[in-house]
């Protein structure tokens, strides 16, 4: 019973997007749709070979990528520290909170500019965007992870005797550690969409670059499979987060599991 | 090792009956009082008793009468607001004490051997030799099996024995027991009774044991303590006279268990029906 309903499930998973590609390319190719503006998902697979042989697609990828992945260190290392700053001192969030509460409320491209004027115009400043978006999302999560961390198990530690240094690591760290890794998921989406938006406006390479040319010299095909490379980069970079997770918070990997 | 309320630090007094090992508890005119915005709260007042080295001594009273506010401060978990509770140990030394909490207190983050060598953990003691001590302790208690799984993989049963297990390992001179088998189904208590009763017959610890179940304090106490609420303080200290070693069954047919049952849950019962309202967190 349970074997047939994993089958199912896998048969459902795969028949979603299927489906919906089958529509479209019937659409495409009987006309219904204007195939200039949504070529039959077909004819991408030509495209994308061509862009990876003539033109230079995998830097494009290796270059957000990079991006993505240096801002996304830059921004959650000092995002966890602040976040467990304010998580296990009052006085420390009370002072921060209306501040971060303000500034992860601003959508992050709209600070863009002023990323610029701080870092340039080079790769430095496409870093930097993505680790400050992601920065007050992680600081936010690590705190309330701080913050959920049942009290009795600070008191089970203090009465075998663990200092205030040993409740850090052996209490409040490993315990926010499921809500940080929900940080960092979060994250990861919102690299991705400041990485595309940031590419369309203020970059000569990248994945959101080609997207945008792509669009602007009306190269449709091109640009589809931009947005397809694009979603593929996402789950792939979330696949990473999950092997991390895997290792890095054992228990709950076990917990998903069942 | 003195809880005082007062800003003196006190001494260790060593004059215990020395013909038993462990540590004693005395609780002179034990209060503890909770300032809230509204006005303030008496968990207990004026508590006084005394716990001999090695005896089993279990306190009942209906929810809210302190009886885990004062197991915390015998902890060292809270201090009194008036009065002095002192720990001391027949031989002069420092005693230890180590506390069985109720609910979930396994830190999930570790497995169950490294649940119960974190004490360990903490004293320094090298890797090899704790999980040496943890095996011995978790075979003990029948998980040997179980000790690489995490504690949200087994039973409320078997999270419980880890529990105990995690106190034994500090090999404390006190321990204290904070309804420890209240989230278990019956079969399993019964079980996990007799089990505490090997191990404390073993291992000749002074437990103090706070339970609802005036069942489970028959079985398992020398003395009861009967606290009474609003506010929580002393009612009655019976003495449970049956044999040791214990057996479970052998308590339950015995013609005085009926009676003392009735005894003490008459004693409870007026308090519980005298409005031993639940104030939170200070059950």
């Amino acid at each position: 019973m349970r074997h047939r309903r994993r089958t199912i499930e896998l048969i459902l998973t795969i028949a979603g997007p299927v489906t919906l590609l089958l529509i479209w390319e019937a659409l495409s190719r009987t006309k219904t749709i204007n195939p200039l503006f949504w070529p039959p998902p077909s004819s991408l697979w030509d495209t994308t070979k061509t862009l990876f042989v003539d033109k230079d697609l995998l830097g494009d990828i290796t270059i957000s990528l990079y991006r993505i992945l240096a801002g996304f260190v830059i921004g959650t290392i000092p995002g966890i520290s602040l976040g467990l700053a304010m998580g296990l001192f009052w006085p420390v969030r009370v002072f921060l909170m209306p501040l971060a509460s303000a500034i992860y409320a601003v959508p992050k491209i709209a600070i863009l500019p002023l990323v610029i004027i701080a870092f340039g115009i080079g790769e430095l400043s496409k870093i930097m965007i993505v680790a400050i978006s992601i920065f007050f999302l992680v600081a936010l999560n690590t705190m309330s992870g701080v913050l959920a961390i049942d009290n009795q198990y600070r008191d089970v530690a203090r009465n075998l005797g663990a200092s205030r240094w040993e409740l850090f690591w052996t209490v409040a760290l490993p315990g926010s550690l499921p809500a940080i890794f929900t940080g960092m998921r979060l994250s990861l989406g919102f690299a991705l969409i400041v990485i595309v938006g940031t590419e369309f406006l203020a970059a000569d390479k990248g994945i959101g670059f080609m997207i945008w040319q792509s669009y602007q010299t009306l190269r449709i095909q091109q640009m589809f499979v931009g947005l397809v490379i694009t979603g593929i980069m996402g789950w792939a970079l979330s696949l990473l987060l999950d092997l991390v997770e895997h290792f890095v918070v054992p228990w709950r990997a076990a917990e998903r599991r069942m | 090792m003195t809880y005082d309320s007062s800003s003196q630090p006190g001494h260790p007094i060593s004059t215990a009956p020395v013909i038993e090992a462990g540590a004693g508890v005395t609780a002179r005119h034990v209060g503890r009082r909770f300032t809230t915005a509204k006005g303030h709260v008496d968990a207990c007042t004026d508590v006084n008793l005394t716990v001999k080295p090695g005896s089993f001594c279990v306190i009942v009273g209906p929810s809210g009468c302190g009886k885990s506010t004062f197991l915390r401060m015998v902890a060292g978990l809270d201090h009194p607001t008036s009065g002095s509770i002192e720990v001391t140990r027949t031989d002069g030394r420092e005693p230890t004490n180590a506390m069985v909490f109720h609910g979930r207190t396994l830190f999930p983050w570790l497995t169950l051997r490294q649940n119960v060598a974190y004490g360990l953990k903490l004293s320094r003691i090298s890797r090899i030799e704790r999980h040496e001590r943890a095996d011995d302790l978790l075979a003990m208690v029948g998980l040997t099996e179980f000790r690489h799984a995490w504690p949200h993989q087994v039973s409320e049963g078997m999270r419980q024995r880890t529990s105990i297990a995690r106190a034994l390992a500090v090999d404390p001179d006190l321990l204290l027991m904070d309804e420890p088998f209240g989230a278990l189904d019956e079969q399993t208590r019964f079980l996990l009774q007799e089990e505490l009763l090997r191990i404390w017959e073993k291992t000749g610890k002074t437990v103090i044991f706070v339970t609802h179940s005036i069942d489970e304090a028959l079985i398992l106490a020398d003395q009861i303590v009967v606290m009474s609420s609003h506010p929580g303080t002393i009612r009655e200290v019976i003495d449970v006279p049956f044999p040791r070693p214990r057996f479970l069954t052998e308590v339950r047919s015995d013609p005085a268990f009926a009676e003392l049952f009735t005894t003490t849950w008459s004693m409870l019962r007026e308090e519980v029906e005298s409005g031993g309202a639940f104030i939170p967190g200070t059950t």
